[in-house]
C-alpha cells in the first residue's frame, strides 16, 4: 500500500525541478560569492538571481531586500532581535499575537529579560487577532508587533492589511512570520505594509536548512550573526549557494504555480472538511473561510492526538500532525489551541491536514474511512 | 518505522491492545489519571481465590498509555494480587523493552491504575460488601 502525505507544515519533499535546477552548485564547482575570480562571480550571480526570484514571490521592492539565512527560525530571531535591539532608542516594547511560532515568542523573552517589555495579543476563537486589543496594547514605544501571515497549526490567515494599518499609526514596525503562508497564497509586501517578513525554502519545495528574512529599505536592522559581513553585513558566513539558488527556483515556480494549486487543492480541503465533520463529536479548529488553501485540522472528543497520528501511521500509512502535548518535547499541549480557547482536554485530541503537490483528489475518500476508522477504534477503547 | 522512539513491542501493544473492555460486576476497580493532563486509564479486575482471573482496561491517552494499560494486563492475568501489588511501573516499561524518557512518568500509569483496582478489591473484601462497580465513561 503506498503511502499518503499529509503533512507538509512539517516538511517538504523537494521539487524536482528544483533539484534539477540547484544541483550544478553543489556537484560542479560551487565557487564562494565573496572571491573575486570568475568562479566566485559565476556563485554571486546564482546568489543574486534566487534573490531577485524571491523578492518576486513577495513583490519587494528589490532583490536587496531579501536576506538569506538558514531558515525560518534565524529569520524570526533576526527580525525580531536585531529590529528590536537596533531602535531601542525609539522605545523598548515588543508585542506578538498568542498564535506565534516559538522561534517568534522565544526571543521575545529573551528580549523581555533585557528590560524589553513584552505584550501578547489575543486572539478569537477561530485564531483571528483581535483588533481592539491590538489597538490598546500597541503604543508609542511599541518598536516591533509580529503576527504570523497565517497559522501552521489551524490554518487562519489574518487580515494582515487591517492589522498593518494599526501597527503604523500607533507603533513602529510590523513583522510577519510567512513560513506558512509563503507559496501558498498570494503576498504583497508593499501593498500589506509589511515591515519584514520571514520565508522558508522548504515550506514551498526548496531544499530545508534555508530561509530568508525580508526587510523594506530603510527599516535598520542589527546583525545578530556578525563575522565576515556577507548579505549586507547582516547575516555573515559563507552562503549555501545550493540551498539558496533552490529556494529561488522553488520561489519562481511556486509564483507561478500558486492560483492553479491552490484551486486544486482548496476543493480537496473543503470536500476533506466536509466529510471529517460528519463524524460524531469532531470540530474544526481555526477559521471557516479565512484559511490557508491546503490546511485543514481538526478536534476529535474522547482520544488523543499522538494515538490518532500512530493509528493513522500504521494501519493506513497516511502521516498527519497533532498538536498534542503527547507529541511534544515540553509535554504541554500547543499554545496556539489553548490561546483559541480550547480546555487542554480538547487540545489533546487535535489532528492537522496539510495537503500538498503529491495529493489528489482521489486520496480524499481513503483519508476520510482512515480517520473514521481512527475516531472509532480509540473511542471504543477510551476511557472517556 | 520506530515513531517517536516507541519499540516495537510498545507498537505492537498500540495495535493490537489486549484484554480491552470492561468487567460486569468486577471485584475490583480503579481509575488514574486526568483528562487535562491527556491520560485516563480504567481497570477492572475480578478475583478468585486471591488470583486475578480476568482482567479488562479502557484507556484514554497516547500510544504508551495504551500500550502500557494492555501490557500490564497481560502480565498480571493469573497472578496472585500479593504479586500483582508489587508490579511497578518500570516493570511494565521493562516488558514493553523500555519507553522514551518523556514517557515514563506521564503515560506510564497502568500499573498505579491496577493498584488501585486491587485496593479497591481488598476494600471491598474487607466491608463484606458489594459495591456497585461504577459507570463507564463516568
Amino acid at each position: 500500500m503506498k503511502g499518503i502525505y499529509l503533512d507538509h507544515a512539517s516538511s517538504m519533499p523537494v521539487d524536482p525541478r528544483v533539484l534539477e535546477f540547484a544541483q550544478p552548485y553543489l556537484r560542479k564547482s560551487c565557487g564562494n560569492p565573496s572571491s573575486l575570480h570568475s568562479v566566485g562571480l559565476k556563485a554571486k550571480r546564482a546568489l543574486e538571481e534566487a534573490r531577485g526570484k524571491v523578492a518576486g514571490l513577495i513583490n519587494a521592492e528589490e532583490p536587496e531586500s531579501i536576506i538569506f539565512t538558514s531558515g525560518a527560525t534565524e529569520a524570526n530571531n533576526l527580525a525580531i532581535k536585531g529590529t528590536a535591539l537596533r531602535n531601542a532608542n525609539k522605545g523598548k516594547k515588543v508585542v506578538a499575537s498568542a498564535i506565534e511560532h516559538i522561534s517568534v515568542l522565544n526571543p521575545m523573552k529573551e528580549l523581555q529579560k533585557g528590560g524589553f517589555q513584552f505584550n501578547l495579543v489575543p486572539v478569537d476563537y477561530t485564531g483571528i487577532v483581535d483588533m481592539g486589543q491590538l489597538r490598546e496594547i500597541i503604543s508609542g514605544d511599541t518598536v516591533l508587533t509580529s503576527i504570523v501571515l497565517a497559522n501552521n497549526e489551524i490554518g487562519t490567515i489574518e487580515p494582515i492589511r487591517e492589522i498593518a494599518e494599526v501597527v503604523h499609526e500607533r507603533g513602529l514596525y510590523l513583522h510577519c512570520d510567512a513560513t506558512a503562508a509563503a507559496g501558498r497564497i498570494p503576498i504583497n509586501v508593499q501593498a500589506s505594509g509589511i515591515d519584514l517578513l520571514t520565508l522558508s525554502s522548504n515550506d514551498f519545495y526548496g531544499p530545508q536548512g534555508t530561509g530568508a528574512l525580508y526587510i523594506r529599505p530603510k527599516v535598520r536592522v542589527q546583525p545578530i550573526l556578525p563575522g565576515g559581513g556577507q548579505e549586507r553585513g547582516l547575516r555573515s558566513g559563507t552562503e549555501n549557494i545550493f540551498a539558496i539558488a533552490g529556494m529561488g527556483e522553488a520561489a519562481r515556480i511556486a509564483q507561478t504555480e500558486m492560483g492553479e494549486e491552490s484551486k486544486r487543492l482548496k476543493r480537496m480541503r473543503d470536500k476533506l472538511i466536509s466529510e471529517i465533520l460528519k463524524i460524531e463529536e469532531a470540530y474544526l479548529t481555526g477559521h471557516p473561510t479565512e484559511r490557508l488553501p491546503h490546511h485543514a485540522s481538526f478536534r476529535f472528543s474522547r482520544i488523543e492526538g499522538e494515538s490518532i497520528l500512530l493509528n493513522m501511521d500504521m494501519r493506513h500509512k497516511i502521516q498527519v500532525a497533532t498538536g498534542s502535548a503527547c507529541s511534544s518535547k515540553t509535554l504541554e499541549p500547543s499554545h496556539v489551541l489553548l490561546a483559541i480557547g480550547l480546555k487542554h482536554e480538547e487540545a489533546h485530541g487535535s489532528m492537522v491536514i496539510t495537503l500538498g503537490r503529491s495529493n489528489k483528489a482521489e486520496e480524499v475518500p481513503i483519508i476520510v474511512d482512515a480517520v473514521q476508522e481512527t475516531v472509532e477504534r480509540l473511542r471504543r477503547m477510551s476511557a472517556l | 518505522m520506530a515513531q517517536i522512539g516507541y519499540s516495537k513491542k510498545v507498537l505492537d501493544h498500540f495495535m493490537s491492545p489486549r484484554n480491552v473492555g470492561t468487567i460486569q460486576n468486577a471485584d475490583g476497580y480503579g481509575k488514574v489519571g486526568n483528562p487535562v493532563c491527556g491520560d485516563l486509564m480504567e481497570m477492572f479486575i475480578k478475583v478468585k481465590d486471591d488470583i486475578i482471573t480476568d482482567i479488562k482496561f479502557k484507556t484514554f491517552g497516547c500510544g504508551s498509555a495504551i500500550a502500557t494499560s494492555s501490557m500490564v494486563t497481560e502480565m498480571v492475568k493469573g497472578m496472585s494480587i500479593d504479586k500483582a501489588m508489587k508490579v511497578t511501573r518500570n516493570d511494565v516499561a521493562d516488558e514493553l523493552d523500555g519507553l522514551p524518557p518523556q514517557k515514563m512518568h506521564c503515560s506510564n500509569l497502568a500499573a498505579d491504575a491496577l493498584h488501585e483496582a486491587i485496593k479497591d478489591y481488598r476494600r471491598r473484601q474487607a466491608k463484606g460488601d458489594q459495591v456497585p462497580t461504577p459507570e463507564v465513561g463516568e
